[in-house]
């Protein structure tokens, strides 16, 4: 392991690999990416792997366009096939707060130039999921652009893309604690020695929090614990992911076949906890049986949880911390850091190598939380 | 072993697939699985984790015993839908 690099990017999801390609992409390849465990072992691993421009604030909605140009093109860019496919999301509302709110996103997003559609009920079963149960459904919306790729794949493919420009990638490597002096950042200590470097970049996910913590540094923000299921193999019936906030689901069919989905419990409260729970098992068995009843004879071969690391505004948190110069963070996810992930990685890597991003970052600071009115985005499932 | 001998039949992954694997710079059944779904088919790996676990050890020299087997996660058993769904939960 190198004991001196020129930056060290903390988490080997695909927000730190994606990072550390981005910077050997523009030059900056002496760089080392430290991971506790293996590849994507934390929240990207556990993720459902849905790509969504469809938001409620500017920010996320344009990170998610970006990131979707940059998804198109990136089987081939980094020489490997990722289960990239633009199957849909179809977005259904249940209250009259869902369809006032699906209207102001609907004109948020067609001012950002996404093609979006309302569509009825009826629309709904006879032009884009013919099995769906629309009882109690108002509306919907639907971006036929909208995607899924596959999460594992996506972080070898920026990790060894990263690795043949060079990158270091040192797995079963926990970083104790980050290193400063004189209100400046200057290396980390790992379980296997120290690495000096004068930029460190925190995307750790939700242990993104304790990390800083070390450095003096106090992110707000919270992890939550997040379940979710898959079931065996089916034949392909139906292409979008299908999500809804009120009735509180999300779910898609794999390119391999298998139908995969969870939802979010108000209830839970904040934790490391990881652990997968019979309660949810049998909620999402009834969601699932209610939207499609074909699924009834379906059977669930796993489920598992992974940590949402969410922030009072639900929007990610980037840049360098005032308190600790060259300290970047990129964490603060809130549950939909997959889909952003080119776009931020981006603009992550050209904020270290002190460029101005290409996209306004400045709102998503962390210091927009010292005081200001923050806008929540309001599309979390 | 030839290479196209199926190691694991659920998803149908071949010897050759996991030696690959392996050389490419994979060294746990966990990264294998996620890389190769080998171990996330129906049988949830019952049949296919120890061979796995033996192909890692013969390629990079470990002994069986260092070689850790994947998490098992629930349902121990696959289970329907409808039968969930259908089920009594204390809230
Ligand atoms: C159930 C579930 C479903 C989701 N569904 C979606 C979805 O459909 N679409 C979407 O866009 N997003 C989804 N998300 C969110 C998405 O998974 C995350 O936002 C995204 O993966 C974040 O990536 P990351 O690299 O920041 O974090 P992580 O993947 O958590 O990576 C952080 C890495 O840092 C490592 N690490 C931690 N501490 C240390 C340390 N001290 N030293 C070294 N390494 C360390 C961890 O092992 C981990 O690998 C979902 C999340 C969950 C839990
Ligand atoms: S044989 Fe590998 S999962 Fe069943």
């Amino acid at each position: 392991m190198k004991t001196r690099a020129e930056c060290v990017v903390i988490g080997g999801g695909v927000i730190g690999t994606a990072i550390a390609y981005y910077l050997a992409r523009a030059g900056l390849t002496d760089c080392v990416v430290l991971e506790s465990s293996y590849l994507a072992s934390g929240a990207t691993g556990r993720c459902g792997g849905g790509i969504r421009q469809q938001w409620s604030t500017e920010a996320n909605t344009k990170l998610a366009i970006e990131s979707v140009k940059a998804f198109r093109g990136l089987e081939e860019e980094l020489e490997r096939d990722i289960e990239f496919l633009q199957g849909g999301y179809l977005v259904l509302a249940y209250t009259d707060d869902d369809v006032e709110q699906f209207e102001k996103n609907v004109t948020l997003q067609r001012g950002l130039g996404l093609d979006v559609e309302t569509l009825s009920p009826s629309e709904i079963t006879s032009r884009v999921v013919p099995h769906l149960n629309t009882d109690g459904v108002r509306m919907a919306t639907y971006c036929a652009d909208d995607a899924s790729a596959n999460p594992f794949l996506t972080t070898q493919a920026y990790a060894d893309a990263a690795r043949r420009l060079g990158v270091e990638i040192e797995l079963f490597t926990p970083v104790r604690r980050i290193l400063t002096e004189g209100g400046r950042v200057t290396g980390v200590e790992t379980s296997r020695g120290t690495i000096s470097a004068p930029i460190v970049v925190n995307a750790a996910g939700s242990h993104s929090i304790p990390l800083a913590r070390t450095a003096g540094v106090e992110l707000p923000i919270a992890p939550y614990r997040r379940e979710i299921l898959v079931t065996e193999p089916l034949e392909r019936f139906f292409h979008p992911m299908i999500i809804s906030f009120s009735f509180g689901i999300y779910f898609r069919q794999v390119k391999h076949g298998a139908v995969i989905g969870g939802f979010g419990d108000p209830d839970e409260p904040p934790g490391f906890n990881e652990t997968s729970s019979l309660g949810f098992l049998t909620t999402m068995s009834r969601k699932l049986a209610h939207l499609m009843p074909r699924l009834r004879s379906v059977k669930i071969v796993r489920q598992w949880a992974g940590l949402y690391d969410i922030t009072p505004d639900a929007q990610p948190i980037l840049g360098e911390v005032d308190e600790v110069g060259g300290f970047f963070q990129a964490n603060g996810f809130s549950g939909h850091g997959f889909m952003i992930a080119p776009k931020v990685a981006m603009l992550v890597a050209q904020d270290v190598r002190g460029e101005t991003p290409d996209l306004d970052i400045e709102r998503l600071h962390p210091r927009r939380f010292a005081g200001g009115k923050i806008t929540q985005d309001r599309s979390v499932v | 072993m030839r290479d196209d001998v199926v190691i694991c039949r659920c998803e149908d992954v071949t010897y050759g697939d996991i030696v690959r694997a392996i050389s490419g710079g994979l060294s746990t059944t966990e990264e294998i699985k996620r890389i190769l779904r080998c171990g996330m088919g129906p049988c949830q790996g019952r049949t296919c984790s120890r061979l796995i676990a033996r192909i890692i050890a013969s390629e990079t020299g470990a002994t069986i015993d260092d070689v850790e087997f994947p998490v098992v996660r629930p349902p121990t058993m696959p289970v329907e839908i409808g039968v969930m769904a259908d089920e009594h939960h204390e809230d």
